[in-house]
């Protein structure tokens, strides 16, 4: 059996290209009004709960101001990230990942087992016995894929006011507009957070053997 | 610093990248496409009518800032701003076939309608505000528009960076209920910041289509020969998307 499914490879790859297109032009957009705020409105410096750092020009997607193109790009990628997220749960649900390999047990969310799973985590001991995953790699790929993620994509309708004559119940249920703005802000660097992380375990647990299984599928007896 | 200036490399050639897929052909349909693919999503999912959020009166902001055009001092709009806007005209015109002309009194004098509405510029900022005035409607209604018209285009007074400010829209949010032209915000007269005399309300849209100091209206059945034909002059002048509800 494949290590990882043709679903999953595909969905990583599209989904990759998807954020980091998005996190680029999102940091340009950023620079637009670099103001955060709670609720349904806000628009200086006495309602804001953050001021965001200017993004350098480097770090950014078209890679000098302009709203306007970074709008584009984000408009654009924001189709293919949402429905590649929409495929993978489907995929996920119908060929059991889900259920075989992310969902926890009661068992392992006993302190003791979490503080085990921490300690060889930090020992950099990837060798675990049943199953794929062990209880923090779950934890953290059942975040991103039913939270972070799902959440970019809430909190971007809710963002936009031609959505919201539909979805106004969400607009509220976040907290307001901006609000939503907000959290929009937050998941992205949590998604964030979540790659460095991610790509910082896969440089330590043998990059090329992971790519490679990413890409062709790999198989179980690897790894 | 290897590592760092490898990865600085390949974000430049990713960006770089980008930037040629979105100066190809092809690239620009796509870009442009995906707007339009929103609007289309947008409109199937809510009734031609559905309403933007209204707010009660004790939502409303403290100050509602102003942003682009704050106080033209281009032609003739210093003069009217002397005289209190006595003389202001606004026109309605182009594919009717009842050309209008209205003072403010006649405008005041039309069925009104008021809404605490919330304003979303394009940078990200909101604010909440009233809004008072007659539907776009009864006065297309009374111009009678041709068949032939496609779009509904705002001509304003103000010049920014050497050109006349206008927006358009298409006549489903022309007609849309909460599409005012607004002469009163929080029950005082327009200030010159947020456009007075006269400016639109398109709440399913971001703040550039709310044209300010609005002259005209123009029933028109193509944007092409109007501006440089992107139909408004953030989408002339810097590439903003015409559909403005993303």
């Amino acid at each position: 059996m494949k290590r990882h499914g043709a679903s999953t490879r595909i969905w990583h790859w599209l989904n990759l290209l998807c954020v980091v297109v998005l996190f680029m032009s999102g940091l340009t957009i950023s620079n637009a009004h670099r103001l955060l705020y709670w609720g349904d409105w806000g628009f200086d410096r006495s309602q804001a709960w953050l001021e965001v750092p200017r993004f350098p020009d480097w770090m950014t997607i078209p890679g000098y101001y302009s709203l306007a193109v970074a709008r584009d790009w984000h408009i654009l990628m924001a189709w293919p990230f949402a429905l590649g997220l929409l495929f993978m749960w489907i995929a996920m649900l119908v060929n059991r990942h889900f259920k075989r390999d992310l969902t926890t047990t009661r068992r392992e969310w006993r302190p003791k087992a979490i503080w085990r799973d921490i300690v060889e985590h930090a020992k950099l001991n990837f060798d675990h016995g049943e199953g794929k995953y062990n209880f923090i790699q779950k934890l953290a790929y059942g975040l991103v894929l039913g939270v972070f993620l799902p959440m970019m994509v809430f909190t971007g309708i809710a963002i936009s006011p031609g959505t919201e004559p539909t979805f106004g119940w969400l607009v509220d249920l976040l907290g307001g507009r901006q609000s939503a703005r907000s959290l929009h802000f937050i998941f992205a660097f949590a998604i964030l957070g979540f790659f460095i992380v991610h790509v910082a375990l896969v440089l330590l647990s043998g990059p090329i053997g992971q790519m490679r299984a990413m890409i062709t599928g790999g198989s179980t007896h690897e790894a | 610093m290897k590592r760092r200036g490898f990865l600085a490399a390949a974000g430049a050639a990713f960006v770089a990248g980008c930037n040629k897929v979105a100066d190809s052909d092809a690239g620009a349909r796509l870009l442009s496409a995906a707007e339009k693919w929103h609007m289309g999503a947008h409109r199937l999912l809510a009734n031609r009518e559905a309403l933007a959020p209204e707010y009660p009166r004790s939502a409303i902001s403290p100050f509602f800032r102003g942003n682009g055009s704050v106080d033209p001092q281009n032609g003739d709009y210093p003069r009217h701003v002397e005289e209190g806007f006595a003389n202001w005209q606004l026109t309605i015109g182009g594919l009717v076939r009842n050309p209008l002309a209205l003072t403010l009194d006649n405008i005041r004098r039309l069925p009104q309608r008021s809404q605490v509405t919330r304003h979303d510029c394009v940078e990200g900022w909101s604010a909440i505000g009233e809004w008072t005035g007659p539907q776009l409607s009864l006065l297309l209604d009374e111009a009678q528009l041709r068949p032939e018209a496609q779009f509904i285009v705002f001509r304003c007074a103000d010049n920014l960076n050497g050109q006349d400010y206008y927006e358009s829209v298409d006549l489903i949010d022309a007609y849309h209920p909460q599409t005012i032209v607004a002469h009163r915000l929080n029950g005082e007269p327009l200030p010159v910041r947020n456009g007075a005399p006269l400016r639109m309300r398109i709440e399913r849209q971001l703040g550039y289509k709310h044209a300010k100091y609005l002259t005209a209206i123009e029933a028109v059945a193509s944007l092409d020969d109007i501006g440089e034909g992107q139909g408004g002059y953030w989408e002339d002048r810097a590439g903003y998307q015409w559909y403005a509800g993303i």
